[in-house]
């Protein structure tokens, strides 16, 4: 469904992405897990066309969507939510969905999206007309996912959704994560939390200093050595 | 008291002015960061739209407006196009040069294009004088400014809060990558906003004219000025500080010289910029955060 190829991607004279390719398959949940400062969010940012790669190819369910503009992106079903939530905080919970569903002019099925919303995330209805910014972190994450939800996106894209929250909440939030991709919604997960990332996913690629450095099936990656040793402590 | 009301009427019509412009500043400031130092000879190029829609033309008063507003809008977009969008991703410095740039070029080119000599609006509103409570005097001119800011405010609130493009504008000038992950074109955006905000200096201009007769091409440069210090007295970026700080200049203003202290009018201004940048830098209605990075 993704296919990146030899993607090279500079920040001025420094050189982040070095040569990363990945595939994530229709239906499938992909992660790609590595330390900080490893190119994770630098890789989505670039399939999302945030930032434009010096070289390589980007191909979204066989068309070639190298350096096209966001909102393009966005309206073919790929969407991302973006490490540190990114919500609106000055603004309430419903108007932030409703910019998750900016280029649908259809307000029936703006409607029902946002009900789908708030049936997967009761708190978030209940909190409809609280402003973003007064929400707790693990609301607020909900909030950033069900944004990204109101697009109807085919492939999402998720980075670090378990940073800074309680254990608790990091359950619900990789179960929601399993829950979506159940329901249809092909995923790629960005995590620092290898070993809950690696247990719900079919496939992982582990990314350090801008290269991938180990790519297989997740059990696989969760037994071997080196994950073991540098992800999950030993 | 009777002096403290009547400068309170006059001030109000000087306020609406700045106001109106203000809200040009306001708006650019709270979406690209940009301090639009060309914003103020927007507004006299409005003016001079104005003029020439009622002297030249012919054309009543609304018409005139909506004229110069309509064409305000898209010297707005051009400038934003040419001058500043090479710049989005510059050091701020070169942008703000560049403003200055763009102000010289406009006052300058103005002066070339019409002379330096200061012109006579025609009289579209023939004055008429109301007497309120006694020796109060409100004219018929001080209602109209009133009346059409607060239409225009009005207005500006509901496109802001309630269309499309006015939920995109505030989307963007609080996050420019989430915006864009909501599918929003923010280009596009950042172009309507420069449209709307000089729309609205253009009005301010045209209401000058009418309120004053008289218009010269270097005259945006005072206005702009103070309808820069509204915008940061109000909290820059923030839309209602910008309304409540150009009413309050403009009174402040009008009682200083109403208490025969005309010459201190224009320093006065300047006075309380200084003050709010060192009690509260965030202005009336901001909240004192850092900085985003
Ligand atoms: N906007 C930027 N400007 C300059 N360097 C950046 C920028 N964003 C990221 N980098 C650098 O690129 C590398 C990868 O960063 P990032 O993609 O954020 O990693 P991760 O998400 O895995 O933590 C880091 O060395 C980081 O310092
Ligand atoms: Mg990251």
């Amino acid at each position: 469904m993704l296919k990146v190829e030899d993607v090279h991607v500079y920040y001025g004279a420094i050189h982040a992405i070095k040569g990363i390719s990945l595939e994530v398959p229709q239906g499938q949940i992909v992660t790609l897990i590595g330390a900080n400062g490893a190119g994770k969010t630098s890789t989505l940012n670039t399939i999302c066309g945030l930032i434009k790669p010096k070289s390589g190819r980007i191909t979204f369910e066989g068309k070639d969507i190298t350096g096209m503009a966001t909102p393009e992106i966005v309206k073919m079903g790929l969407t991302q939510v973006p490490e540190g939530r990114r919500i609106f905080a000055n603004m309430p919970v419903y108007e932030n969905l409703e910019l998750g569903a900016f280029l649908n002019k259809n307000k029936k099925e703006v409607a029902e999206a946002m009900e789908n919303v708030y049936t997967r995330f009761p708190r978030l209805r209940e909190r409809k007309n609280q402003l973003a910014g007064s929400l707790s972190g693990g609301e607020q994450q909900m909030l950033a996912m069900g944004r990204a939800l109101m697009s109807k996106p085919r492939l999402l894209l998720l980075d670090e959704p378990s940073m800074g929250l309680s254990p608790i909440l990091v359950k619900e939030i990789f179960s929601i994560i399993k829950e979506l991709n159940e329901q249809g919604t092909t995923i790629l997960l960005v995590e620092q939390n290898a070993k809950m990332a690696l247990s719900i996913a079919h496939r992982g690629y582990v990314v350090e200093t801008g290269r991938i450095v180990l790519a297989g099936d997740a059990k696989e990656l969760l037994e071997s050595p080196e994950v073991k040793r540098a992800y999950l402590g030993g | 008291m009777e002096v403290f009301l009547q400068q309170l009427i006059n001030g109000i019509s000087l306020g609406s002015i700045y106001a109106l412009i203000a809200l040009g500043y306001t708006m650019v400031y709270g979406i690209v960061q940009l301090i639009n130092f060309a914003h103020g000879d927007v507004y006299m190029v409005g003016a001079y739209l104005g003029f020439f829609a009622t002297a030249i033309l012919g054309w009543p008063f609304l018409p005139a407006l909506l004229l110069s507003m309509v064409v305000c809008a898209i010297l707005g977009m051009v400038i934003e196009k040419l001058a500043y969008t090479p710049l989005r991703n510059a050091p701020r410095i070169a942008a703000l040069i560049t403003a200055i740039g763009v102000s010289l070029f406009l006052e300058y080119g103005m002066m070339l294009l019409v002379t330096p000599q200061v012109r006579t609006f025609p009289q579209v509103l023939p004055e008429v004088q109301y007497k309120l409570l006694g020796n109060l005097v409100i004219t018929n001119r001080q209602i109209i400014i009133l009346v059409v800011t607060i239409a225009l405010m009005l207005l500006l609130q509901y496109i802001v809060h309630k269309t499309k493009i006015g939920k995109a504008m505030r989307a963007v000038s609080h996050d420019k990558q989430a915006a864009q992950l909501m599918g929003i074109n923010v280009n596009k955006t950042i172009s309507a906003t420069f449209a709307i905000g000089s729309a609205l200096a253009a009005a301010a201009g045209v209401l000058v004219g009418i309120y004053y007769n008289a218009i010269n091409p270097l005259m945006g440069i005072m206005p702009g000025l103070k309808a820069f210090v509204a915008a940061v007295l109000g909290g820059i970026g923030i839309i209602p500080g910008a309304m409540t700080g150009g009413f309050l200049l403009g009174i402040v203003e009008a009682m200083v010289s109403g208490y025969g202290k005309s010459l201190y009018r224009d320093p006065v201004a300047f006075v309380i910029l200084i003050i709010i940048l060192i009690v509260k830098p965030a202005g009336l209605f901001g909240k004192n955060v850092r900085e985003k990075v």
